[in-house]
This record gives structure tokens, sequence and C-alpha cells, in this order.
């Protein structure tokens, strides 16, 4: 597993206690998992994807993802309804390993409240959190 | 002989290891008055010559086949079991109790389960079967259970033609959760009323029996057609699996999820258990399906192994958050079943389904002929439904005195259905025998 000082962590997004990352594109607000948490988890091999339409409340569980060696559930950053989800992880979950940030991302929300995303951790916060952690 | 390993001696050494005085001190924890007082109401001890005499005195108060000439279906099914089934199923290197965790210790039980999981997938037309689990109630409890998981719709539709036990078993399971039941009524034909699901769009599930507790084909195609319409999954279950030698099977009908009991396929009556529980379901929703899972990879040389799949969704990986309690199956019974099916091979299966079918027919005109009326007008597998001339009840008594059980009488589970009986027929019955029915029946 990697060292902290090994994460590939971005510094456009913004971070959840539950390693989930936050970002704006537009009014919407997409999200996935950091690279700490694809790396906990390992190989991913199924994420589990909520409906389109649906709504959750900030830190409800919008679904799980699921490595060779455990199921992980996923929770909402940002309260908000599913505007899309990535269809492409049907096929390849592995892109949450390979790029948790870009083709790994998994939903993208309309936040119920746009300001939430300011509550989240910034890269630094987040290194500090994990740091704690270790 | 002794059969206790323990000298007092032990014992006292044991008890003042852990630093009590006697074996009462362990017990203290349970409340008194949940402890009995009083020594157990135990018959004397015996030598082991009067214990046999005992044993088969009361085994001699069982009706057992074949010197009982026995009618009754209802979910438990006489057939006969061919001797490469019982032999192979002896073997010691399957008679083992536990679930194989490790795969470098247990190919062959592994392997075992899934070829299990693969001859009854196919038989019931589904992409995946599970390791098995405790019966065909249960199963279909599980079957409901997932469906809820799956559309997170709380209150499932039952057929009021699914065996009266298997509703019982299913009102148990659901009784602790949110999940509400109704049930679908029937028609005078003795299938399930179609016209009452139509803008049923709340339910997680509709659950159908078929052939049902009455014998009868239903129509599941169509069942399953407007279940899909409502935005529901369409639970197929069944207590006969020889059915599908002969019938279409709920896979290629449009069921989302089948269950059922397999005792049919080479596993004993055994007065009522053990058995075992079937449940398949489509590929999509192999994720919300309990119970264990064996799968077919290579090893880093390539080469074919078989190993527990899936296993992220079971309790000791996922506590609390796990899809089910369930964390066994009942490999014994599975791997008899695979016997049975792989000893028939599909042409006999369908030999068999045909004979079972044959007889059951010839039994059906004959009794017709002689006066009774049938009922129900759908098709049927093995069982059917009849109505007794007047007074039968006396005579059912008689026969039964004299070793032959004419079916079961219904009224007992559905008062509506007075003097008619449920009617069995298998391979296991002659001509002869099935004209003897006749004559006692009615004259």
């Amino acid at each position: 597993m990697k060292e902290i000082d090994e994460l590939i962590l971005d510094d456009d997004v913004r971070y959840a206690e539950d390693h989930e990352w936050a970002r704006y594109d537009g009014d919407l607000v997409r999200i996935g998992i950091s690279d700490y948490a694809q790396d906990q988890l390992g190989d991913i091999v199924y994420v589990d994807l909520p409906e389109i339409g649906e709504e959750f409340a900030k830190g409800e569980e919008f679904g799980t993802v699921e490595s060779v060696k455990a199921v992980s559930e996923l929770y909402m950053p940002v309260g908000g309804k599913i505007v899309t989800v990535n269809d492409d992880l049907d096929d390849a979950p592995e892109l949450v390993n390979t790029e948790p940030y870009d083709g790994g991302w998994i939903i993208e929300i309309k936040p119920i409240d746009p300001g939430d995303i300011d509550d989240l951790m910034d890269k630094d916060a987040y290194i500090e959190m994990l740091k704690e952690g270790a | 002989m002794r059969y206790l390993p323990h000298t007092d001696a032990d014992i006292a050494d044991m008890l003042s290891t852990i630093g009590i005085t006697a074996i009462d001190n362990l017990f203290e924890t349970i409340p008194a008055d949940c402890r009995t007082s009083q020594e157990l109401s135990l018959p004397d001890p015996m030598t082991e010559w009067e214990l046999k005499d005992l044993m088969t005195e009361l085994s001699q108060a069982n009706a057992t086949l074949p010197e009982t000439s026995v009618y009754v279906g209802a979910g438990s099914y006489d057939h006969f079991i061919p001797a490469s089934a019982s032999y192979l199923l002896s073997r010691s290197e399957f008679v083992t109790s536990y679930t194989p965790y490790q795969p470098e210790l247990s190919q062959g039980t592994l392997q075992a389960i899934y070829e299990y999981q693969t001859l009854i997938a196919r038989l019931l037309g589904m992409d995946v079967s599970n390791a098995s689990l405790y019966d065909g109630a249960s199963a279909l409890a599980e079957a409901l259970l997932m469906a809820v998981r799956i559309t997170k719709k709380n209150a499932v539709l039952l057929s009021s033609t699914i065996h009266p036990l298997y509703r019982r078993v299913v009102e148990t399971y659901l009784a602790p959760t949110d999940c509400t039941i109704e049930l679908l009524p029937m028609t005078q034909t003795g299938e399930t009323d179609a016209t009452t699901l139509s803008g049923k769009n709340d339910y997680a599930a509709v659950a159908v029996q078929s052939p049902n507790f009455f014998g009868c084909i239903e129509n599941l195609a169509s069942l399953a057609e407007t279940t899909h319409e409502n935005g529901s999954l369409f639970v197929a279950s069944f207590t006969e699996p020889l059915t599908f030698g002969l019938y279409k099977n709920p896979g290629s009908l449009g069921a989302d999820i089948v269950c059922g009991e397999g005792q049919s396929l080479g596993i004993p009556r055994s007065f009522g258990g053990p058995g075992l529980g079937i449940l398949t379901c489509r590929a999509k929703n192999v994720r919300h399906m309990p119970g264990r899972l064996v799968g077919k990879t290579v090893d880093r040389e390539g080469r074919r192994g078989f190993v527990l799949t899936l296993a992220t969704r079971e309790q000791h990986i996922r506590r609390e958050k796990a899809t089910s309690n369930i964390c066994t199956n009942n490999s014994l019974c599975a791997l008899a079943s695979s016997i049975y099916l792989a000893s028939l091979g599909g042409t006999g299966l369908a030999e068999l389904a045909r004979l079972n079918y044959d007889k059951t027919e010839y039994l059906k005109t004959k009794l017709k002929k002689a006066g009774c009326t049938i009922p129900f007008s759908a098709p049927t597998f093995n069982e059917f439904v009849v109505a007794m001339p007047d007074g039968f009840r006396e005579k059912y008594s008689g026969l039964a005195a004299r070793g032959i059980v004419a079916g079961i009488p219904l009224e007992r589970l559905h008062p509506a259905l007075d003097n008619h009986y449920l009617i069995c027929v298998t391979e296991t019955k002659t001509k002869g025998d099935l004209d003897k029915l006749v004559t006692e029946v009615t004259t």
C-alpha cells in the first residue's frame, strides 16, 4: 500500500472524512473516491451505483464499492439529486483504481445546498487527517 | 462402555484450574427461575440390546414404503433413488461437516458444489444458482427478502396457491421486517387469478408456485409479464423439480428468481427432512443473492480450480451489512441431487418426468370414469386434486389401516375443499397399484 506522500491527491477537488472527493462541474458536483481509498480497497471489481433521480442527504449511503477483499459503503460528501452515474464502471470498475479523479468518477449530482462543498477538506487538511490516522 | 471421557478427578482438576468448586457455578449467570431444580424425567438406563429392541418396536409404528402404498406428495415426493447415488454419497470424502473455505484443501467438495450449481441453473433455465439453502420454504422466504433488497419496495404478493406451509415460513421470516404480505386469490380452475395483478405497482415481488399446491401448472409467462409491467420481480417457486423434465422451466418463462425444494432429486423423504433449498437468479442480481457461491477460476499456472466467490457479500467479511445471515448450505443433499441428475442425464430426466405424468393421467382418467370429480381443469404433472364421493372420509381411514394412503385430505388446509384429496403418483407406482387404488376408492 502507498505511503501518504506517495498518494496522488488532486488540488481541484475537496475531500470528505469518508474519503470521497467532490468537484464542481458547472452547476453540478462530481463525486468519486480518493487515491487513498482506492489504494486501501485494492482491486475494485464492482461498483453498485444509485438510480438517476434518487436524492440523498449529505452523509447518506448512495452505493457500495466492492474489491476482491471487501465491500465499502459510499457516502454523500454533499447532499443532492443524482443526475448522472458513471456507466463505464459497469464494464471497467478498475477505472476507480487507475484514474480515481478522472475516468473513475462515480456520480454527478445537483447539490441541494451549493455551499455544502465548502465544508469539505482541501488537500492539505485531508493530508493532515490521513497523517493523524496513520 | 463409558460415553463420558472425564473422570471425577479430571473434572475436579479442571474446576480447580478455573477457580470454582462445582460445575453448577458455571451456570450461575442463568437466572435461577430459568433452571430446573428437578431431575430430568428420563427412563432408566438400558443395555444395548434392550435399546435395540425398543428402537425396533418404535420403528414398527411407522408407515414405511413400500409396505405402505402412499399417494402423498404435497411438497415431498416418493422417487426411486438409484444405488449409484446412495453409494457415492456415502463416500467419506463427501461426508464432511464444514463449508470449504480453503480451496487448497477442498477442490473435490468445491467442484461438487460447482457442478450442482451448474446442473440446477440449467434445469431451471437461470444464470446462477447458489450452493443451496436448507429447504424449499426458506428458499422462498430468502427469495422474497432478496427481491425487497433489489427493488427497495416493502411489500410482496404471494399467490394463495403456494404451499400453505411455505406461506407460513414466509410469514415467520418476514414478521420481524416491515415487509407486508398480500395474497393473490385463485381461480375456479385452480390457478393464480392473474386479473387481480393489474395495477399493483408497489410490490417488490410476485411469488407463484408451479406446479402449485393443487398440482396445477401455472401460466408463469403471462404472470411474469404483468409482474414486470408493474415494476416488480417475478419469483417462481416449486416443490417438484422433476416437472422441468417435461414442462418449460421458469427461467425460460421470464422468472427473475427461481426457488424451491430439491428433495425429489435423489434425496430420501426421511419423514420430512433434511431437504434441499434451491435458489437461483439472474446474473445481474447475483450480489443480492444470499448464501455460498462457488466459482471456477485458474491458478497462477493456468490450471482450473474452484473457489468460494463473491464472499464479500457474506457475514464473515461484511458483518452486519452482509446480504443475509445464510453462511452455510446443505452440501450433502446438494451432492445427492447432482449425482441423481448426472445419473439420469437429460434424456433420462425427460423420460422419468413423462412417466410420472403418464401414470398420473392414467389414474386421473380412471378415477373420473369411476365417478370421481376432478375440480380443477388446469394441466398437472404428478399431482392433482380429486373430489371423492360422499362418505369417503370413513373409507379413507379404513384404507390407511390397510396400508393405502389415498392422498391427503385438503379440508384441514383449505376448509372450502371439503371431501377433496390431493393425490400424487410417481414412477414407483405400477399400473396394478393404480387399478387397485381406483377399485378400493370407488367400491
